[in-house]
Protein backbone atom coordinates (compact mmCIF):
# COMPACT_ATOMS: atom_id res chain seq x y z
CA UNK A 1 0.00 0.00 0.00
CA UNK A 2 1.48 3.34 -0.99
CA UNK A 3 -1.40 5.35 -2.33
CA UNK A 4 -3.14 7.80 -1.92
CA UNK A 5 0.30 9.45 -1.86
CA UNK A 6 -0.82 12.47 0.19
CA UNK A 7 -2.07 10.20 2.99
CA UNK A 8 1.38 8.65 3.20
CA UNK A 9 3.05 12.07 3.59
CA UNK A 10 4.90 11.89 0.28
CA UNK A 11 4.52 15.68 0.06
CA UNK A 12 3.23 18.54 2.22
CA UNK A 13 0.06 20.62 1.83
CA UNK A 14 1.89 23.46 0.02
CA UNK A 15 2.86 21.01 -2.72
CA UNK A 16 -0.73 19.71 -2.72
CA UNK A 17 -1.88 23.17 -3.87
CA UNK A 18 0.37 22.98 -6.93
CA UNK A 19 -1.01 19.49 -7.62
CA UNK A 20 -4.54 20.90 -7.21
CA UNK A 21 -3.79 23.53 -9.84
CA UNK A 22 -2.35 20.98 -12.30
CA UNK A 23 -5.24 18.55 -11.80
CA UNK A 24 -7.63 21.50 -12.23
CA UNK A 25 -6.02 22.36 -15.57
CA UNK A 26 -6.55 18.79 -16.80
CA UNK A 27 -10.14 18.88 -15.50
CA UNK A 28 -10.77 22.17 -17.33
CA UNK A 29 -9.30 20.86 -20.59
CA UNK A 30 -11.48 17.73 -20.43
CA UNK A 31 -14.65 19.74 -19.77
CA UNK A 32 -13.89 22.20 -22.59
CA UNK A 33 -13.04 19.44 -25.08
CA UNK A 34 -16.31 17.71 -24.21
CA UNK A 35 -18.29 20.82 -25.17
CA UNK A 36 -19.30 21.44 -21.54
CA UNK A 37 -18.43 25.13 -21.75
CA UNK A 38 -21.65 25.65 -23.69
CA UNK A 39 -25.04 25.78 -22.01
CA UNK A 40 -26.86 24.89 -25.24
CA UNK A 41 -25.00 21.56 -25.40
CA UNK A 42 -25.49 20.84 -21.68
CA UNK A 43 -29.21 21.66 -21.81
CA UNK A 44 -29.83 19.47 -24.89
CA UNK A 45 -29.30 16.47 -22.58
CA UNK A 46 -32.76 17.25 -21.17
CA UNK A 47 -34.40 17.37 -24.61
CA UNK A 48 -32.85 14.04 -25.68
CA UNK A 49 -31.22 15.73 -28.69
CA UNK A 50 -27.61 15.41 -27.48
CA UNK A 51 -26.70 12.98 -24.70
CA UNK A 52 -23.10 14.19 -24.25
CA UNK A 53 -23.62 14.92 -20.54
CA UNK A 54 -24.65 11.36 -19.81
CA UNK A 55 -21.98 9.81 -22.07
CA UNK A 56 -19.06 11.83 -20.71
CA UNK A 57 -20.17 11.57 -17.11
CA UNK A 58 -20.84 7.83 -17.05
CA UNK A 59 -17.68 7.05 -19.04
CA UNK A 60 -15.67 9.11 -16.54
CA UNK A 61 -17.33 7.43 -13.55
CA UNK A 62 -16.75 3.95 -15.02
CA UNK A 63 -13.11 4.74 -15.91
CA UNK A 64 -12.23 6.11 -12.47
CA UNK A 65 -14.23 3.37 -10.72
CA UNK A 66 -12.53 0.55 -12.64
CA UNK A 67 -9.10 2.13 -12.19
CA UNK A 68 -9.55 2.58 -8.48
CA UNK A 69 -10.97 -0.91 -8.06
CA UNK A 70 -8.10 -2.47 -9.99
CA UNK A 71 -5.47 -0.49 -8.05
CA UNK A 72 -7.06 -1.52 -4.75
CA UNK A 73 -7.24 -5.20 -5.74
CA UNK A 74 -3.52 -5.29 -6.56
CA UNK A 75 -2.87 -3.55 -3.23
CA UNK A 76 -1.59 -0.25 -4.59
CA UNK A 77 -4.36 2.02 -3.27
CA UNK A 78 -5.86 1.76 0.19
CA UNK A 79 -9.54 2.41 -0.56
CA UNK A 80 -10.28 3.15 3.10
CA UNK A 81 -8.09 6.26 2.83
CA UNK A 82 -10.02 7.67 -0.14
CA UNK A 83 -12.41 10.36 1.04
CA UNK A 84 -16.13 9.57 1.14
CA UNK A 85 -18.71 12.29 1.76
CA UNK A 86 -21.08 11.35 4.56
CA UNK A 87 -24.61 10.50 3.48
CA UNK A 88 -27.57 12.53 4.72
CA UNK A 89 -30.22 10.98 2.54
CA UNK A 90 -33.09 13.49 2.47
CA UNK A 91 -31.04 16.72 2.32
CA UNK A 92 -28.95 15.20 -0.48
CA UNK A 93 -32.04 14.14 -2.43
CA UNK A 94 -33.70 17.57 -2.00
CA UNK A 95 -30.43 19.37 -2.75
CA UNK A 96 -29.95 17.23 -5.85
CA UNK A 97 -33.44 18.06 -7.12
CA UNK A 98 -32.89 21.80 -6.54
CA UNK A 99 -29.51 21.55 -8.27
CA UNK A 100 -31.19 19.77 -11.22
CA UNK A 101 -33.71 22.63 -11.52
CA UNK A 102 -30.81 25.08 -11.38
CA UNK A 103 -29.00 23.12 -14.09
CA UNK A 104 -31.82 23.34 -16.67
CA UNK A 105 -32.85 26.89 -15.71
CA UNK A 106 -29.33 28.29 -15.51
CA UNK A 107 -27.73 26.12 -18.19
CA UNK A 108 -24.60 25.16 -16.26
CA UNK A 109 -23.36 23.36 -13.18
CA UNK A 110 -20.60 24.89 -11.01
CA UNK A 111 -17.63 23.25 -12.79
CA UNK A 112 -18.91 23.79 -16.34
CA UNK A 113 -19.76 27.44 -15.60
CA UNK A 114 -16.06 28.04 -14.83
CA UNK A 115 -15.08 26.67 -18.25
CA UNK A 116 -17.82 28.71 -19.95
CA UNK A 117 -16.62 31.81 -18.09
CA UNK A 118 -13.03 31.14 -19.19
CA UNK A 119 -14.13 30.84 -22.83
CA UNK A 120 -16.03 34.14 -22.87
CA UNK A 121 -19.66 33.24 -22.19
CA UNK A 122 -21.43 36.20 -20.60
CA UNK A 123 -24.39 34.13 -19.34
CA UNK A 124 -21.89 32.01 -17.39
CA UNK A 125 -20.64 35.14 -15.66
CA UNK A 126 -24.21 35.94 -14.56
CA UNK A 127 -24.68 32.28 -13.54
CA UNK A 128 -21.59 32.41 -11.29
CA UNK A 129 -22.99 35.62 -9.74
CA UNK A 130 -26.23 33.72 -9.10
CA UNK A 131 -24.32 30.85 -7.47
CA UNK A 132 -22.53 33.24 -5.12
CA UNK A 133 -25.91 34.74 -4.22
CA UNK A 134 -27.43 31.26 -3.67
CA UNK A 135 -24.55 30.22 -1.40
CA UNK A 136 -24.89 33.47 0.56
CA UNK A 137 -28.65 32.87 0.98
CA UNK A 138 -27.89 29.32 2.15
CA UNK A 139 -25.30 30.63 4.62
CA UNK A 140 -27.67 33.26 6.00
CA UNK A 141 -30.47 30.70 6.35
CA UNK A 142 -28.14 28.07 7.82
CA UNK A 143 -29.01 28.48 11.53
CA UNK A 144 -32.66 27.85 10.60
CA UNK A 145 -32.07 24.85 8.33
CA UNK A 146 -29.14 23.29 10.18
CA UNK A 147 -31.36 20.62 11.68
CA UNK A 148 -32.64 19.55 8.25
CA UNK A 149 -29.10 19.76 6.78
CA UNK A 150 -27.90 17.21 9.36
CA UNK A 151 -31.00 14.99 9.20
CA UNK A 152 -31.06 11.50 7.70
CA UNK A 153 -27.46 10.89 8.77
CA UNK A 154 -26.19 7.48 7.70
CA UNK A 155 -22.44 7.97 8.12
CA UNK A 156 -20.15 7.07 5.22
CA UNK A 157 -22.05 4.42 3.35
CA UNK A 158 -21.37 2.94 -0.10
CA UNK A 159 -23.66 1.06 -2.47
CA UNK A 160 -21.88 -2.27 -1.71
CA UNK A 161 -22.22 -1.83 2.06
CA UNK A 162 -25.83 -0.60 1.87
CA UNK A 163 -27.06 -3.41 -0.38
CA UNK A 164 -24.73 -5.94 1.23
CA UNK A 165 -23.11 -6.87 -2.09
CA UNK A 166 -19.43 -7.34 -2.85
CA UNK A 167 -17.54 -4.30 -4.18
CA UNK A 168 -16.62 -6.14 -7.37
CA UNK A 169 -20.23 -7.09 -8.10
CA UNK A 170 -21.42 -3.47 -7.76
CA UNK A 171 -18.57 -2.35 -10.05
CA UNK A 172 -19.76 -4.91 -12.60
CA UNK A 173 -23.40 -3.80 -12.27
CA UNK A 174 -22.45 -0.14 -12.77
CA UNK A 175 -20.52 -1.08 -15.93
CA UNK A 176 -23.59 -2.98 -17.21
CA UNK A 177 -25.84 -0.02 -16.39
CA UNK A 178 -23.50 2.36 -18.20
CA UNK A 179 -23.42 0.18 -21.33
CA UNK A 180 -27.22 0.05 -21.24
CA UNK A 181 -27.39 3.84 -20.85
CA UNK A 182 -24.96 4.40 -23.75
CA UNK A 183 -26.93 2.10 -26.03
CA UNK A 184 -30.17 3.89 -25.13
CA UNK A 185 -28.50 7.29 -25.62
CA UNK A 186 -27.19 6.41 -29.11
CA UNK A 187 -30.56 5.03 -30.12
CA UNK A 188 -32.42 8.06 -28.71
CA UNK A 189 -30.14 10.56 -30.44
CA UNK A 190 -30.69 8.89 -33.82
CA UNK A 191 -34.45 8.93 -33.26
CA UNK A 192 -34.41 12.61 -32.30
CA UNK A 193 -32.13 13.51 -35.20
CA UNK A 194 -34.55 11.83 -37.61
CA UNK A 195 -37.43 13.74 -36.02
CA UNK A 196 -35.86 17.20 -35.91
CA UNK A 197 -33.62 16.84 -38.95
CA UNK A 198 -30.69 18.31 -37.02
CA UNK A 199 -27.24 16.82 -36.69
CA UNK A 200 -25.88 16.03 -33.25
CA UNK A 201 -23.04 18.39 -32.30
CA UNK B 1 -31.79 16.36 -51.71
CA UNK B 2 -30.75 17.36 -48.21
CA UNK B 3 -27.66 15.17 -48.33
CA UNK B 4 -26.62 16.79 -51.62
CA UNK B 5 -27.07 20.26 -50.08
CA UNK B 6 -25.06 19.16 -47.08
CA UNK B 7 -22.20 17.87 -49.24
CA UNK B 8 -22.13 21.08 -51.22
CA UNK B 9 -22.20 23.22 -48.08
CA UNK B 10 -19.38 21.18 -46.55
CA UNK B 11 -17.29 21.46 -49.71
CA UNK B 12 -17.84 25.21 -49.79
CA UNK B 13 -16.90 25.49 -46.13
CA UNK B 14 -13.68 23.61 -46.74
CA UNK B 15 -12.75 25.89 -49.60
CA UNK B 16 -13.64 28.88 -47.50
CA UNK B 17 -11.23 27.67 -44.85
CA UNK B 18 -8.40 27.58 -47.34
CA UNK B 19 -8.99 31.05 -48.66
CA UNK B 20 -9.23 32.91 -45.35
CA UNK B 21 -6.75 33.16 -42.50
CA UNK B 22 -9.68 33.11 -40.08
CA UNK B 23 -9.81 29.89 -38.01
CA UNK B 24 -13.10 28.08 -37.62
CA UNK B 25 -13.73 26.66 -34.14
CA UNK B 26 -12.86 22.95 -34.11
CA UNK B 27 -15.66 20.50 -33.35
CA UNK B 28 -15.85 18.94 -29.90
CA UNK B 29 -14.13 15.65 -29.16
CA UNK B 30 -15.73 12.22 -29.02
CA UNK B 31 -17.71 12.11 -25.73
CA UNK B 32 -16.48 8.62 -24.80
CA UNK B 33 -12.84 9.65 -25.27
CA UNK B 34 -13.42 12.80 -23.23
CA UNK B 35 -15.09 10.65 -20.59
CA UNK B 36 -12.05 8.36 -20.39
CA UNK B 37 -9.78 11.42 -20.12
CA UNK B 38 -11.93 12.95 -17.40
CA UNK B 39 -12.05 9.60 -15.60
CA UNK B 40 -8.24 9.38 -15.65
CA UNK B 41 -7.99 12.92 -14.20
CA UNK B 42 -10.39 11.89 -11.45
CA UNK B 43 -8.43 8.68 -10.86
CA UNK B 44 -5.22 10.74 -10.58
CA UNK B 45 -6.88 12.92 -7.92
CA UNK B 46 -7.88 9.79 -5.96
CA UNK B 47 -4.47 8.16 -6.23
CA UNK B 48 -2.37 11.27 -5.52
CA UNK B 49 -4.59 13.08 -3.01
CA UNK B 50 -7.13 10.52 -1.80
CA UNK B 51 -9.95 12.86 -2.79
CA UNK B 52 -12.00 13.63 -5.88
CA UNK B 53 -12.71 16.78 -7.87
CA UNK B 54 -14.91 19.69 -6.85
CA UNK B 55 -16.25 23.04 -7.96
CA UNK B 56 -18.83 24.59 -5.63
CA UNK B 57 -16.52 24.37 -2.59
CA UNK B 58 -14.22 27.11 -3.88
CA UNK B 59 -17.09 29.59 -4.18
CA UNK B 60 -18.31 28.65 -0.67
CA UNK B 61 -14.89 29.47 0.77
CA UNK B 62 -14.85 32.82 -1.05
CA UNK B 63 -18.36 33.68 0.22
CA UNK B 64 -17.45 32.66 3.79
CA UNK B 65 -14.23 34.70 3.72
CA UNK B 66 -16.09 37.73 2.31
CA UNK B 67 -18.76 37.53 5.03
CA UNK B 68 -16.06 37.06 7.66
CA UNK B 69 -14.18 40.13 6.43
CA UNK B 70 -17.27 42.36 6.40
CA UNK B 71 -18.95 41.07 9.58
CA UNK B 72 -16.62 38.79 11.63
CA UNK B 73 -18.96 38.54 14.63
CA UNK B 74 -21.77 37.49 12.27
CA UNK B 75 -19.84 34.62 10.64
CA UNK B 76 -18.28 33.10 13.76
CA UNK B 77 -21.70 32.27 15.21
CA UNK B 78 -22.68 30.48 12.00
CA UNK B 79 -21.56 26.85 11.63
CA UNK B 80 -21.71 27.00 7.82
CA UNK B 81 -19.31 29.95 7.48
CA UNK B 82 -17.02 28.90 10.31
CA UNK B 83 -16.44 25.47 8.76
CA UNK B 84 -15.00 27.13 5.64
CA UNK B 85 -13.04 29.73 7.60
CA UNK B 86 -11.43 27.27 10.00
CA UNK B 87 -9.89 28.03 13.37
CA UNK B 88 -7.64 30.83 12.15
CA UNK B 89 -4.43 28.77 12.18
CA UNK B 90 -4.39 28.55 8.38
CA UNK B 91 -5.42 30.92 5.59
CA UNK B 92 -8.79 29.62 4.30
CA UNK B 93 -7.97 30.83 0.78
CA UNK B 94 -4.93 28.54 0.60
CA UNK B 95 -7.35 25.77 -0.11
CA UNK B 96 -7.20 22.70 -2.38
CA UNK B 97 -10.50 23.42 -4.14
CA UNK B 98 -9.63 27.07 -4.76
CA UNK B 99 -6.40 26.12 -6.51
CA UNK B 100 -8.12 23.31 -8.38
CA UNK B 101 -10.82 25.74 -9.58
CA UNK B 102 -8.17 28.26 -10.70
CA UNK B 103 -6.73 25.36 -12.69
CA UNK B 104 -10.14 24.68 -14.29
CA UNK B 105 -10.33 28.31 -15.42
CA UNK B 106 -6.80 28.10 -16.84
CA UNK B 107 -7.35 24.69 -18.47
CA UNK B 108 -10.67 25.74 -20.01
CA UNK B 109 -9.10 28.88 -21.45
CA UNK B 110 -6.07 26.97 -22.73
CA UNK B 111 -8.11 24.25 -24.44
CA UNK B 112 -10.57 26.78 -25.85
CA UNK B 113 -7.76 28.94 -27.24
CA UNK B 114 -6.03 26.01 -28.95
CA UNK B 115 -9.30 24.96 -30.62
CA UNK B 116 -10.37 28.54 -31.50
CA UNK B 117 -13.40 28.34 -29.27
CA UNK B 118 -12.84 31.38 -27.04
CA UNK B 119 -15.18 34.19 -28.04
CA UNK B 120 -17.55 36.56 -26.29
CA UNK B 121 -21.08 35.26 -26.55
CA UNK B 122 -24.33 34.27 -24.88
CA UNK B 123 -25.50 30.65 -24.84
CA UNK B 124 -29.22 30.44 -25.59
CA UNK B 125 -31.79 29.12 -28.01
CA UNK B 126 -33.24 31.28 -30.82
CA UNK B 127 -36.58 31.96 -29.12
CA UNK B 128 -35.42 33.92 -26.07
CA UNK B 129 -33.94 37.40 -25.56
CA UNK B 130 -30.48 37.87 -24.10
CA UNK B 131 -32.02 39.78 -21.23
CA UNK B 132 -34.33 36.89 -20.25
CA UNK B 133 -31.42 34.47 -20.67
CA UNK B 134 -29.47 36.48 -18.10
CA UNK B 135 -32.44 36.42 -15.69
CA UNK B 136 -32.67 32.64 -15.99
CA UNK B 137 -28.89 32.28 -15.65
CA UNK B 138 -28.99 34.17 -12.36
CA UNK B 139 -32.00 32.22 -11.00
CA UNK B 140 -30.48 28.90 -12.07
CA UNK B 141 -27.12 29.80 -10.59
CA UNK B 142 -28.84 30.72 -7.32
CA UNK B 143 -30.71 27.40 -7.20
CA UNK B 144 -27.54 25.47 -8.00
CA UNK B 145 -25.54 27.28 -5.33
CA UNK B 146 -28.24 26.61 -2.75
CA UNK B 147 -28.92 23.01 -3.81
CA UNK B 148 -25.23 22.08 -3.95
CA UNK B 149 -24.67 23.37 -0.40
CA UNK B 150 -27.70 21.50 0.90
CA UNK B 151 -26.42 18.32 -0.79
CA UNK B 152 -22.81 18.77 0.45
CA UNK B 153 -21.48 19.01 -3.10
CA UNK B 154 -22.29 19.52 -6.77
CA UNK B 155 -22.05 17.53 -10.01
CA UNK B 156 -18.25 17.36 -9.64
CA UNK B 157 -17.91 16.60 -5.93
CA UNK B 158 -20.96 14.40 -5.53
CA UNK B 159 -22.15 12.95 -8.84
CA UNK B 160 -18.75 12.45 -10.50
CA UNK B 161 -16.33 11.88 -7.61
CA UNK B 162 -18.78 10.26 -5.19
CA UNK B 163 -20.26 8.25 -8.05
CA UNK B 164 -16.88 6.69 -8.88
CA UNK B 165 -16.30 5.58 -5.27
CA UNK B 166 -19.85 4.17 -5.15
CA UNK B 167 -20.98 6.55 -2.42
CA UNK B 168 -24.69 5.96 -1.70
CA UNK B 169 -25.63 9.61 -1.15
CA UNK B 170 -23.79 10.66 -4.31
CA UNK B 171 -25.81 8.26 -6.45
CA UNK B 172 -29.05 9.50 -4.88
CA UNK B 173 -27.89 13.07 -5.60
CA UNK B 174 -27.09 12.20 -9.23
CA UNK B 175 -30.47 10.59 -9.87
CA UNK B 176 -32.23 13.57 -8.31
CA UNK B 177 -30.26 16.03 -10.48
CA UNK B 178 -31.49 14.25 -13.60
CA UNK B 179 -35.02 14.12 -12.11
CA UNK B 180 -34.98 17.89 -11.42
CA UNK B 181 -33.59 18.66 -14.87
CA UNK B 182 -36.13 16.56 -16.73
CA UNK B 183 -38.98 17.79 -14.51
CA UNK B 184 -38.37 21.43 -15.45
CA UNK B 185 -37.15 20.91 -19.04
CA UNK B 186 -40.62 21.32 -20.54
CA UNK B 187 -41.08 24.73 -18.90
CA UNK B 188 -37.65 25.86 -20.05
CA UNK B 189 -38.04 24.78 -23.69
CA UNK B 190 -38.32 28.36 -24.97
CA UNK B 191 -34.90 29.09 -23.55
CA UNK B 192 -33.09 26.21 -25.24
CA UNK B 193 -35.01 24.97 -28.28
Amino acid sequence: MNAPFFKFDYFNSDVSLIIAFVIGIAFGIALEKGGFGRATILASQFYFTNMRVLKVMFTAIVTAMLGLYFLSVIGFVDLSLVYLTQTNLLPMAVGGFIAGLGFIIGGYCPGTSMVALATGKLDAMIFVGGMIFGILVFGEMFPGIEEFFNSGFMGTVTLPSYFNLSYGLVVFLVVLMAIGAFTAAEWGEKKMAAKTGKEVL
Amino acid sequence: MTSITKTITKALEKEDGHVHEHHEPKSYSNPYLVGIGLGLVLLAAFVIMGRGLGASGALSTIVAVAVNTIAPEHSTGNNFYSEYIGDGSTNPLMDWLIFQTLGVLAGGFLSGTISHRVFKGVEKGPRISTRMRFVYAFIGGGLLGYGAKLARGCMSGQALSGGAVLNLGSWVFMMMVFAGGYAAAYFMRRQWT
